[in-house]
């Protein structure tokens, strides 16, 4: 473990601000799952209720031009970078106003103005793309990062080893982020991964890691302080190995039957949303009017953007000649 | 005045591609395995002195990493780069199937157009150099069935010349296939030779009776199965596809119904093979027209073998060209 106690902590508004971006996740996921349970989205849906804190602290330090490859289990990492909601619920309906005019759906959401550059199905594959922004940066002498996220099964994949490999040796300016709740699918972590902490394979790679509670917002933001700090100067990446865990299973609607019992209540209980709200009232960073009306605001965009997907189109069946490549396929 | 001709190999070919394309456009990339001078300018010496002219950051030899190469692509191609991305050999693009037939290939498609990925992946591959079955095959069909991705095989230098520079400049990822055979057989190449446009066939010999139709290793052996079918009174069209996906279904379907007989030849097994799409297009558009079933020859349902009698055996023999063609003119 390297020192990082030289990360500032986070001023009290990036605090609201983060808190902010955890309740815009949290809102979008309810109303996610409340759609599927309506019969209104029929494809498989995998939440990330638990893991708010994560990309809502990171991506208060990101700019709107720094770059994220997420997976699967991603749409908190898209919202906490101020992903417009329209667009993303246009697309998870299968609309031709979704981002990706309805071909992609909520695994494999893109949106390059917010810096959402691929959302992989594949677990694993954030990383090795994400090394190719960071080359791009370098290559333009910019200060642009770009933060992959994946979880903890990725760890042990080959795409993992190479990427944190190539990243190392090129200096490259990513953030590794994974998320650990905890479950690989459905193994739990002790009986799929070889060392007890995700950080250490960090030192394999001649880079700093640092196991996180991913559930702590102040401590979120210093990590990642550190490591957006250590990438901007050229310094080259860095692993952060968040600490979490998914209240909804892998997919929407599975049974919790593979997890230990009791276990998802225990982390339930500690839930950082409600008292992370508590924590900024009771230090008095923010009123009760003030989260109230972040709290409303969130969910009226919310409601917003799924009054507009429904309203959508779904797309022609000439989309299927479209974008296979530039040049149209002919009928 | 037509242009001064250089005599020169297919790798110099492509070697004067990547120059050319470098020096012109600063956002051109090279990379891959070894392809840096320190580490002797690629396996076959393709990629040298590119990093001496053009420095360590846009040519820069890589790990043992396939994934990591074509992620690491992908990613600068969608930041605005051009990369030509080396995979030694075509066997080893299967460690890096993922990124190339569920990213490469699929972004653009899958993210509706906002993501484009302009990367060349160069690869060197074929059968006669006793380097047996994990070294050797032509996988091309899967590509080709791979939706997104463009798979172009030259086999004259000029057309190395030609269609390297348009992949270095298409919008969408291509897949360039070398061969032992293609890349060191030497032809002339105009002095000013600049792109060949992708998806279209050449007809380097035309003929009346029969249309042997190939692309890669397999066009040399058509060439000398046409000249021995002519001493016997046959004349054979000889198509190049060069670009195997998309094909040129026009060239070849004017070709077929002209002669009414065609043989498809490529080095890759048979079965499942390139040839089987091409001779389901030609019954299913010139049925009435033809006046013998459309033939295929290819490699044996087999991985590459070492034994070079199994190997010889292996290839797509000039005599069994011939064979088919003769067995078409009844």
């Amino acid at each position: 473990m390297s020192d990082r106690s030289n990360a500032p902590k986070a001023s009290n508004e990036t605090l609201v601000d983060i808190y902010r971006r955890m309740i815009r996740i949290e809102r979008n996921d309810d109303a996610t799952r409340k759609q599927i349970r309506l019969g209104r989205i029929t494809s498989p849906y995998y939440s990330a209720r638990g893991q708010e804190v994560i990309p809502s602290a990171i991506s208060t330090q990101l700019n709107n031009d720094d770059k994220i490859c997420t997976i699967y289990r991603g749409i908190h990492d898209m919202v906490a970078k101020d992903m417009p909601l329209r667009p993303l619920w246009a697309e998870i309906t299968g609309r031709v106003d979704g981002t990706c005019k309805g071909k992609g759906g909520p695994m494999h959401l893109t949106h390059p103005e917010t810096g959402v550059m691929v959302t992989t199905g594949i677990v694993g594959s954030s990383m090795p793309i994400a090394n190719g922004f960071g080359w791009a940066a370098l290559l333009d002498g910019s200060k642009q990062v770009t933060v992959a996220y994946f979880g903890d099964g990725a760890s042990n994949i080959g795409a993992f080893h190479e990427a944190l490999n190539l990243a190392s040796i090129w200096k490259l300016p990513v953030i590794f982020v994974c998320q650990n709740n905890g479950y690989a699918e459905h193994t739990r972590y002790e009986n799929c991964t070889a060392v007890d902490q995700i950080s250490k394979r960090a030192i394999g790679y001649g880079m700093p890691g640092y196991t996180v509670d991913g559930n702590d917002p102040d401590a979120m933001y210093e990590a990642a302080h550190t490591a957006i700090e250590r990438a901007r100067a050229g310094e080259g990446p860095t692993l952060l190995e968040c600490i979490t865990f998914r209240y909804f299973g892998h997919v929407f609607g599975d049974a919790d039957s593979y997890m230990h019992e009791g276990e998802k209540d225990e982390w339930m209980a500690k839930d950082p949303l409600p008292r992370f709200r508590a924590r900024l009232i009771a230090d008095g960073i923010a009123s009760e009017e003030q989260l109230a009306k972040i709290e409303a605001d969130a969910e009226a965009d919310v409601a917003d953007a799924i009054e507009f997907a429904m309203a959508c189109e779904f797309p022609s069946v000439d989309e299927l000649r479209r974008d296979v490549f530039a040049e149209e396929i002919a009928a | 005045m037509s242009a001064e001709m250089i005599k020169m190999t297919g790798q110099a070919a492509v070697t004067a591609a990547l120059f050319e394309a470098m020096e012109k456009d600063p956002k051109v990339l090279c990379f891959g395995e070894d392809v840096a001078d320190r580490e002797g300018g690629g396996v076959m010496g393709t990629t040298r002195g590119l990093s001496a002219k053009f420095g360590d950051m846009r040519v820069r030899s890589t790990p043992i990493s396939e994934q990591a190469i074509i992620g690491a692509a992908i990613g600068a191609a969608m930041g605005g780069y051009k990369p030509v991305a080396e995979i030694m050999l075509m066997n080893f693009t299967t460690v890096a199937m993922d990124m190339i037939f569920n990213h490469a290939a699929k972004l653009r498609f899958m993210s509706g157009g906002q993501s484009q990925v302009p990367i060349v992946i160069r690869t060197l591959t074929g059968a006669g150099f006793q380097t047996a079955g994990q070294h050797a095959d032509h996988l091309e069909a899967w590509f080709c069935h791979s939706a997104g991705i463009k798979v172009v095989a030259p086999s004259t230098p000029a057309d190395f010349k030609g269609l390297m520079l348009s992949c270095i400049d298409d919008p969408d990822p291509c897949l360039f296939i070398e061969t032992g055979v293609t890349l060191f057989t030497p032809g002339e190449v105009a002095a000013d030779q600049g792109k060949i446009p992708l998806g279209k066939a050449s007809i380097p010999r035309p003929g009346s009776d029969v249309t042997l139709i190939s692309y890669s290793s397999m066009v040399s052996r058509c060439h000398m199965a046409a000249a021995a079918l002519a001493e016997a009174g046959v004349s054979a069209e000889v198509i190049d596809l060069r670009t195997v996906s998309p094909w040129d279904k026009e060239t070849v379907l004017a070709s077929v119904a002209k002669t009414g007989r065609a043989v498809i030849v490529h080095e890759a097994v048979r079965v499942f093979g390139v040839g089987a799409e091409i001779a389901a297009t030609i019954n299913e558009e010139l049925y009435g027209q033809l006046k013998g079933p459309v033939r295929r020859l290819g490699a044996p349902y087999s991985p590459v073998p070492f034994s070079k009698p199994l190997e010889d055996a292996y290839l797509v023999s000039v005599d069994s060209i011939v064979a088919a063609a003769k067995g078409l003119m009844g």
